[in-house]
């Protein structure tokens, strides 16, 4: 279980990125969402590790972890798949796997992990994670790494963004069957209907306060209304604002 | 062989054993061992120390190892080797140099190594150099690469240099004709107070000939790099070089491109990037366990493999 007590995060005075945040995460699948600029990512990495919160404590199962590095977290259980995937000269998608998983990972394996993501394995697994691969190729390299590493608490940051609506339904199922057979919790950020759908827990934030918290029954139909009913007006509202800002 | 040169063999050669095909072995400044096949055949100059290696026209799959090996403190070795490669061969060449110094005067190596590849002959060269030892002589190595490359030849040379050499002026000059291709990877990485200069220069003479030279490389601690790229295209040619290098700590490196277009259809492009590690690299690897130490590690041998 998480827990996030009071967190606050001011990048300078008179400007909070987050203010007051108190959430239980005990849940299988809580989805995160709300507008862009809301605080979302930032909280995501505050949990991670990568951003130091104002205020606040941390808490994975009881134990204090807010002054954890990144690395302790990690060790500790808890796996981030970042919004924009990072490039890596020279190491190889098998290399990256080889690392989330803590060992030596077979081919064998590595293909296994690569297939559940829709990724045509034998394509992939020796190849750099370099400026060849598309960034759609790169997000799911990147939710492969989650699945290698099999962590008690998983994040991940819009896994849709920058994946076609297409690939997109193939992740669904992604995470259809994370949620099905990965034994941690699953904290994940997304503006996407269908993913909001398979959340044990929705909660909205924006303007760096947690607006609203409940089961998909409670929170979906007022969020649809309020953005013009359809996955895809929330997506485009999305486009719109993080063009703005 | 004692178990140091051993070593140094097995670093700079690949080589636990005698290696199959045609070989020559230099080992503190003489011939330790060579062997010969009936289209690769090994002589030893008469006018100056070094060897001819010449390949008969048509030589197929077939592989050269010259490593050099020194473990004398204080030896000054200069070796003058040349590759004659006949037409439509398409041979390996392996050389490299190690040096063990446990003294406390230099050890040098120079190879001066001249290669001629006939009409459409195919060459795939690799050199690597290594040093080690704890003595305060310093490990220096000069190689000198000369390279023609007849009409439809191609070469393709890999140049390591990992550890321990404290100093080295790599100069690698070619010559291209019609159709003919070259291709220069060079890696290196330097630490403590070592300096590495390399200097490439490559003439594009031949209609459709094409170059294409990358440097990757790594500078640590107080380490200094220098590399020097100059491309001349003088006929209808396409030509690219490329210094891709990661700074760490008080290292410095130098990138100084030189294109020159002698001709309108010469095709020439240079890029170059000197940087110290992403953050956010470093940062992917530390959410998957790793300290910050570790994830340097990973990012360096993977962006030098």
């Amino acid at each position: 279980m998480l827990e996030l007590q009071n967190i606050q995060y001011d990048v300078e005075e008179n400007r909070e990125i987050l203010k007051d945040i108190n959430l239980k995460i005990e849940e299988r699948f809580v989805a995160v969402t709300g507008p862009n600029g809301g605080g979302k990512s930032t909280l995501a990495k505050i949990i991670a590790g990568i951003v130091k919160p104002t205020a606040g404590r941390i808490l994975l199962d009881g134990e204090d972890i807010t002054e954890c590095s990144i690395t302790e977290r990690a060790k500790r259980g808890i796996s981030y798949a970042f919004q924009q995937p990072v490039r890596f000269k020279g190491l190889t998608v098998k290399d990256l796997l080889t690392l989330a998983a803590g060992k030596n990972t077979s081919v064998q394996e590595a293909c296994g992990i690569l297939s559940e993501v829709g990724l045509c394995a034998r394509d992939y697994v020796n190849r750099e994670v370099n400026a060849s691969l598309s960034g759609g190729e790169l997000k799911r390299i990147e939710i492969a790494m989650i699945i290698a590493r099999g962590t008690k608490f998983s994040i991940f940051d819009e896994p849709e963004a920058g994946i076609d609506l297409w690939s997109f339904n193939s992740l669904i199922n992604v995470f259809e069957k994370m949620y099905r057979e990965m034994g941690g919790s699953i904290l994940i950020i997304s503006h996407q209907e269908r993913i909001l759908n398979i959340a044990d827990r929705i909660i909205l934030i924006a303007d760096g306060r947690v607006q609203k918290s409940g089961t998909k029954e409670e929170i979906l139909p007022e969020l649809l209304a309020t953005t013009g009913g359809s996955a895809c007006d929330m997506l485009l509202s999305k486009n719109e604002k993080s063009k703005s800002g | 062989m004692d178990i140091i040169q051993r070593t140094l063999l097995e670093e700079v050669a690949g080589l636990h054993e005698v290696p199959e095909g045609a070989y020559n072995i230099r080992a503190n400044g003489e011939l330790d061992s060579r062997h010969t096949t009936a289209n690769i055949n090994i002589v030893t100059k008469e006018d100056k120390p070094g060897i001819d290696i010449i390949i008969a026209p048509g030589t197929k799959h077939e592989s050269v190892h010259i490593p050099v090996i020194i473990s004398q403190t204080g030896l000054q070795d200069l070796v003058y080797n040349d590759f004659i490669v006949g037409e439509d061969a398409d041979v390996t060449i392996v050389a490299g140099c190690g040096i063990h110094n446990g003294g406390d005067q230099d050890s040098a190596h120079d190879g001066i190594h001249s290669f001629y590849l006939g009409k459409n002959a195919k060459v795939r060269y690799v050199e690597k150099h290594y040093g080690s030892g704890d003595g305060n002589g310093r490990n220096m190595m000069n190689p000198t690469t000369i390279i023609e490359l007849a009409e439809g030849a191609s070469m393709e040379m890999e140049t390591v240099q990992i550890k321990g050499i404290d100093s080295t002026t790599r100069v690698t000059k070619a010559r291209l004709r019609e159709a003919s291709s070259l291709v220069i990877k060079e890696k290196i990485m330097t630490h403590g107070s070592q300096t590495a200069i390399t200097d490439f220069s490559v003439d594009m003479d031949g209609a459709g000939s094409s170059a294409n030279v990358m440097s990757r490389s790594v500078a640590k601690e107080n380490s200094n790099q220098k590399f020097v790229s100059v491309i001349n295209g003088n006929n209808r040619c396409a030509g690219h070089t490329e210094c891709d290098a990661i700074i760490m700590d008080n290292a410095s490196v130098t990138a100084l491109p030189e294109l020159t277009a002698n001709h309108v259809d010469a095709n020439l492009i240079h890029e170059a990037a000197i940087g110290k590690i992403a953050g956010e690299q470093l940062i992917k690897l530390m959410t998957l366990g790793l300290t910050e130490k570790e994830a340097e590690e990973q990012i360096v041998n993977g962006f030098l493999k």
